[in-house]
């Protein structure tokens, strides 16, 4: 069998845990490899064995048949092995074309003779069919293109070996297909792919074979052509995971959240675009609303001004009705609003707290947990114990362990279940499982129908299609900081969805009715 | 809380470090100055607090009293997030609301002191709220609003001090000594020091240190404190007003501040308010205290009970005919080494958190 690069049996310690215990894998030439596996099951640390940033203890690998050494990325590159990296490695001030020849210029006598590289490029984009704006800025060009332009970074460099590290969580659906599209294209020019990702939908969409760990360990490779989703997921997590949502049908009841032409202006000094401009929903009791739409589009800015973590420029917000458009933080939080923050580190945890501290975050005034100005730390520790077995968080030291330490998701569960613990009427979840594997994704989703039932407002925001689809009862979509369309789940398609998120679609129109 | 004392332990590691290594670097300036007499002259460093037996370690006492508190009050506002480098100004406001109360409120008779200790106390509090409401009100950088308050505290107290008769001794420029009802007891201490110039001033310190260490460890409003200083966003989250609580952090830090200025114009030891355009130099020792103590208020009573020793025993360096300067110097590696160790640690911390991450499984 022809293979291009072979990891064999790579073991690789680190004290205290084996983060690649006897990990084999082939890559054949010409084929989409996918490399599939939960947050913390090695595939990172297999990457940079393969890229040269840590030396395995055992192993050997291989590249064309040849057994080689690898020390570091350098020696990777020359090797032919490129990395599309999760978060792209791109001079934001720089064009895109000085982007891709950033590290190889052709140079004349100490100047830059970029005419070569022009050439050189503009072939390959139009070989590949990725096209790009050579002399555009990369912070004026949209992710999808910026990834085009990672793309072109590997090929300029000749890699015949092409790595892409989870490259679609910053996409859309469409882009998502395009980029499909662009890795068929690839391997059919003879390129060989890797793909790392945990997203089952697109290794069935486009990878040829699958290899699996999980928690460092090698479970198997198979053909994806052969194998479903349930079986690969459950290779994965290692059980039966259901990969969509059990959910009755909601029975909303009364409006819990009711926003009226809330607007939220930009902060920077010169922007007078408005960031969420006019916006009116309302979420009923016993119903999940999700608001959809590409990052960035005025989202965090809703949730954030009806929090009151920034100050809405216009309009009102009543909870319950009541009107608290003006009221801080803390009276919000102590009448019925409990809220999943979009990023966990910065607002959702104190992160040198423990565990404990962190799960009375919103609490820790109430008289159940302090009298006369002094923390009762027993019945703080009492209730994150609670919080620990009812939520089934992990951590070093139980309630003690200093949250920083813990991995992601379960950071992410201590929050979840500090704001699901608390008497709430209204729950802003907003990504709740950015980040998040399978299991730990199966779980916050059946946690807030469960929510649902007993009678919660939700309101989610999510990035996430296939989570949007499956979660909401209805789904809000904003555009521009605009709410363009009220859509039900059961009656759009992911596909329609995307559209109306890339804003070529509003409601009742397409783009090409508005040109007539 | 197993955790926390093994995080304690590694950074009182990271201290001990650093003072051996300051020892060290002392020991190499002294042998640079007069080989010959630097070992005696080391050892005298080391051991010098103990010439006058419990007379000096009551000096250490007395020393140690007021860079114990602008410590505390460095460390104290540091744990929430602001960096209160304003206690040279806060001190010397504090000392001279003592005085000018030790001075003119006579008749008070035995609470004299107290009452005097309490306006030092309320005069640092001001000259701390100032930086703290310019802080959270109007967004200024704290530093630089807490050197000018130092600044405007040391030429307005040299101002009033000399303009207003009552206080000012002319013959030797400086404040006038304060009402004997002022000075503060001496709480036993001097039977237990024969002979050296220690007063309760250490135990209203120590009282002061218990005291803090309970509020920013036991009570809500501690905890309110801590988490905006660790995080401010998730202290917004949480509803927690940060705008107060910085006001208030500030206040207390300069209370602190001010409350050893007072301690130390009211020893009765011959210590006044001098006319000159500098610094209170206790307020910036402060700052090596917190750092060295990990701004925690027992290793800030630590640290600053170590320095004073140092300085106690440099004192009698001038035996061997080498200048007292040399227990600055000493002192200044010392801190020097211990931010050093600090990055060390941090550095070591970042490691074992990769680790830990690998381990815990947040991968990217």
């Amino acid at each position: 069998m022809d293979y291009v690069i072979e990891m064999l049996h790579i073991t690789k310690k680190f004290p205290g845990i084996i983060a690649n215990d006897d990990i084999t894998i082939q890559l054949k030439k010409g084929e989409i490899h996918a490399l599939l596996g939960e947050n913390g099951a090695g595939k990172s640390t297999l990457m940079s064995v393969l890229f040269g940033l840590y030396q395995p203890e055992e192993g050997t690998i291989k590249v064309r048949g040849r057994e080689v050494q690898i020390k570091g990325p350098l020696d990777a590159n020359a090797l032919g092995i490129g990395m599309v990296h999760q978060h792209f490695k791109l001079v934001h001030n720089f064009t895109v074309l000085q982007n891709i020849v950033l590290g190889m210029e052709t140079v004349e006598k100490g100047f830059l003779k970029m005419d070569d590289a022009r050439k050189k490029v503009m072939g390959l984009s139009q070989k590949y069919n990725l096209f790009i704006d050579p002399d555009a800025l990369i912070s004026d060009i949209t992710v999808g293109m910026q990834q085009r332009v990672e793309i072109l970074k590997m090929l300029y460099r000749d890699n015949e070996i092409m790595i892409f590290d989870e490259p679609t969580a910053v996409l859309t659906p469409q882009e998502i297909d395009e980029l499909m599209q662009i890795m068929r294209n690839l391997t059919a020019e003879g390129k060989s792919i890797l793909f790392i990702t945990h997203k089952l939908n697109e290794i069935k969409a486009v990878a040829d074979r699958c290899s699996v760990l999980r928690r460092g360990k090698y479970i198997g490779t198979v053909d994806v052509a052969d194998t479903t989703k349930d079986q690969m997921s459950e290779m994965m997590v290692g059980r039966k995971v259901k990969l969509t949502v059990d959910k009755a049908e909601s029975r909303p009841g009364e409006v819990v959240l009711d926003v009226e032409n809330l607007s939220v202006d930009a902060r920077q000094e010169g922007h007078t675009k408005k960031l969420v401009s006019d916006v009116s929903f309302r979420v009923r009791r016993g119903e999940i609303v999700c608001i959809a739409g590409i990052d960035g589009n005025g989202q965090s800015e809703l949730v954030q001004a009806i929090t009151g973590l920034r100050p809405a420029g216009g309009g009102t917000i009543r909870i319950g009705g009541e009107d608290v458009t003006r009221r801080s933080i803390r009276y919000k939080n102590i009448h019925g609003l409990a809220h999943i923050p979009e990023d966990r580190h910065k607002h959702g945890l104190v992160l040198d707290y423990n565990l404990a501290y962190n799960g009375v975050l919103q609490q820790y005034f109430e008289p159940e947990f302090q009298s006369h100005g002094f923390l009762k730390n027993d019945a703080i520790y009492r209730y994150a114990d609670t919080l620990i077995s009812n939520f089934d968080i992990r951590s070093g030291e139980g309630a003690q362990t200093v949250t920083r330490s813990m991995s992601g998701g379960n950071q992410q569960k201590v929050i979840v279940a500090r704001e699901i613990s608390r008497k709430h009427d209204l729950l802003l979840a907003v990504q709740p499982t950015r980040g998040l594997d399978v299991g730990a994704i199966e779980y916050i989703h059946s946690e807030l129908v469960k929510q649902r039932d007993q009678g919660s407002a939700i309101l989610l925001i999510s990035l996430e299609l296939d989570e949007v689809m499956n979660l909401s009862d209805r789904i809000l979509v904003i555009f521009e900081g605009r709410i363009v369309a009220e859509l039900d789940p059961k009656q759009v398609t992911v596909q329609e969805l995307g559209l109306y998120m890339a804003g070529s679609k509003k409601e009742g129109k397409t783009d090409e009715d508005k040109e007539k | 809380m197993k955790t926390k004392k093994n995080k304690d332990y590694s950074g009182a590691l990271s201290s001990v470090f650093a003072i051996l290594i300051g020892l060290l670097v002392g020991l190499v300036v002294l042998i640079l100055c007069n080989p010959a007499q630097a070992l005696p002259g080391f050892l005298t460093i080391l051991t010098g607090a103990f010439t006058h037996g419990m007379r000096g370690v009551g000096q250490v006492f007395y020393y140690a009293t007021p860079i114990i508190l602008t410590g505390l009050s460095v460390g104290f506002a540091f744990k929430t997030g602001v960096f209160n480098i304003g206690t040279p100004g806060q001190f010397i406001m504090g000392g001279f609301g003592a005085v000018y109360a030790g001075i003119m409120w006579e008749q008070l008779g035995p609470v004299h002191w107290a009452a005097a200790l309490l306006v030092s106390i309320l005069m640092g509090a001001l000259w701390g709220l100032v930086p703290g409401i310019l802080k959270a009100y109007f967004n200024v950088n704290v530093v630089i609003s807490c050197i000018m308050m130092n600044y405007i505290g040391m030429y307005l107290v040299n101002w009033i001090v000399r303009s207003y008769k009552p206080l000012f001794n002319t013959l030797r420029n400086e404040s006038k000594n304060v009402a004997a009802t002022a000075v503060i007891p001496k709480m036993g201490l001097d039977k237990l020091f024969p002979g050296s110039s220690v007063n309760g001033g250490i135990l209203i310190a120590i009282v002061v240190v218990l005291f803090i260490y309970v509020l920013l460890n036991k009570t809500v409003f501690g905890y309110e404190l801590k988490a905006v200083g660790y995080n401010a966003d998730a202290g917004k989250y949480a509803g927690i007003n940060e705008k107060r609580n910085i006001v208030a952090a500030m206040m207390i830090a300069g209370a602190i501040a001010g409350l050893a200025g007072g301690l130390l114009y009211l020893a009765g030891t011959g210590k006044h308010i001098e006319i000159k355009d500098v610094l209170a130099s206790e307020g910036f020792t402060g700052i090596s205290v917190a750092l060295l103590g990990l701004s925690h208020p027992i290793g800030v009573l630590f640290s600053g009970l170590f320095i004073a020793y140092l300085t106690a025993g440099g004192f009698y360096l001038q035996l061997f005919e080498f200048s007292t300067e040399i227990i600055d110097i000493i002192v200044a590696v010392i801190i020097y080494f211990s931010a050093f160790a600090l990055i060390v640690k941090s550095f070591l911390g970042k490691i074992r958190e990769n680790k830990a991450g690998r381990e815990g499984g947040s991968e990217t």
